[in-house]
């Protein structure tokens, strides 16, 4: 692993003792993150793969209503039966956090009281498969939101998950090798000049020795 | 209060005018990307767009991926299903774990 351009003193190790901490510290906690990401993310991938095949399903069936309505009535009366919607929904935007991703919870409102008031037309012109495929549609309707929240929750928690993951790895296959190695680096260095400062004693020592018993015999002769 | 809009070519999409959607017929890509930006930019929480009109823009879709709102949701037109909407959950399965480990059963 590359060590790091540092100087190998005592305080340059007390620093990166303190940052190789900090940084196993946020390995754990990221990974812990991650970990409870996936579970809520395959969560809602699970629940949003039968909500769609159901979403696709109904929409399906209305718009073979649809077909057959539009074979049995002119055009032009079909257009003008959509043309004004009695109904009205707005969209409320809630919040949901998890794992401080911010998700968007909707909630629907109708202008009208009763929600099943959906039929813009009178009855007399139009074929009964147009009750049917509106009936439909809006019997898909609150599937449908369903949908748009999960689906979008997958995506915020997919990126997500990515940056997390991406964070965990470079602390786990980079900064903490790195700073393990620049750590051994500098205790190695320091151990070494501990040991040739002890030898460089113990040879002056030696040579004061000798010094002393040579002027000893010298001067007893 | 936001809104929720419905794109696509009018034959699929007449139908959630009476549910009390709004709807935006388009004909052309360009249209589509237009019309797209404008709702974008226009309180609309959810935008469902039908699958025939989402192949060829899938770039502007991926814009609104990592923004809270609106939510873009891929919707059966009046051609059937093209696979698009289970395609894209796929996407992100794989943008999280770095492989498809859901869908691989059924391909």
């Amino acid at each position: 692993m590359a060590i790091m351009r540092v100087n190998p003193t005592r305080m340059e190790l007390t620093r990166l003792k303190k940052r190789l901490i900090t940084a196993v510290r946020g390995h754990k906690l990221l990974k812990d993150k991650r970990d409870e990401l996936m579970r809520q993310f395959l969560e809602i991938v699970r629940k949003n793969r039968v909500l769609r095949e159901k979403v696709e399903q109904g929409i399906i069936e209305a718009n073979k209503h649809f077909v057959i309505a539009r074979s049995v009535m002119q055009n032009e009366v079909l257009s003008t039966a959509l043309m004004l919607p009695k109904q009205q929904v707005g969209l409320q935007v809630g919040n949901k956090n998890i794992m401080s991703v911010n998700i968007p919870v909707f909630d629907i409102k109708t202008k009208t009281d009763n929600a099943d008031d959906i039929y813009s037309y009178g009855l007399a012109f139009t074929s009964g498969e147009l009750d049917d495929a509106v009936l439909n549609l809006s019997r898909v309707l609150p599937d449908m939101l369903a949908l748009a929240e999960s689906e979008k929750s997958a995506q915020l928690l997919a990126a997500e998950i990515e940056k997390t993951r991406r964070r965990v790895n470079a602390l786990e296959h980079v900064m903490i090798p790195d700073l393990q190695a620049t750590i051994k680096y500098i205790t190695m260095k320091l151990d070494e000049s501990e040991r040739s400062n002890l030898t460089r004693l113990m040879k002056v020592k030696d040579m004061m020795i000798e010094q002393n018993i040579r002027e000893h015999q010298q001067r007893d002769a | 209060m936001y809104k929720i809009g419905v794109i696509g070519d009018y034959d699929s999409i007449c139908g959630y005018a009476a549910l009390g959607l709004d709807i935006f017929p388009v004909d052309s890509e360009q249209d589509t990307t237009h019309t797209l930006r404008k709702l974008a930019a226009n309180d609309y929480a959810i935008i469902y767009i039908t699958e025939q009109m989402l192949s060829g823009i899938e770039s502007e879709i991926d814009k609104y991926a990592d923004v809270r709102i609106p939510a873009i949701i891929p919707i059966p037109g009046a051609g059937g299903s093209l696979g698009i909407g289970i395609a894209n959950v796929k996407k992100s399965v794989e943008r999280a774990v770095g492989s498809d480990i859901i869908f691989n059963d059924k391909n």
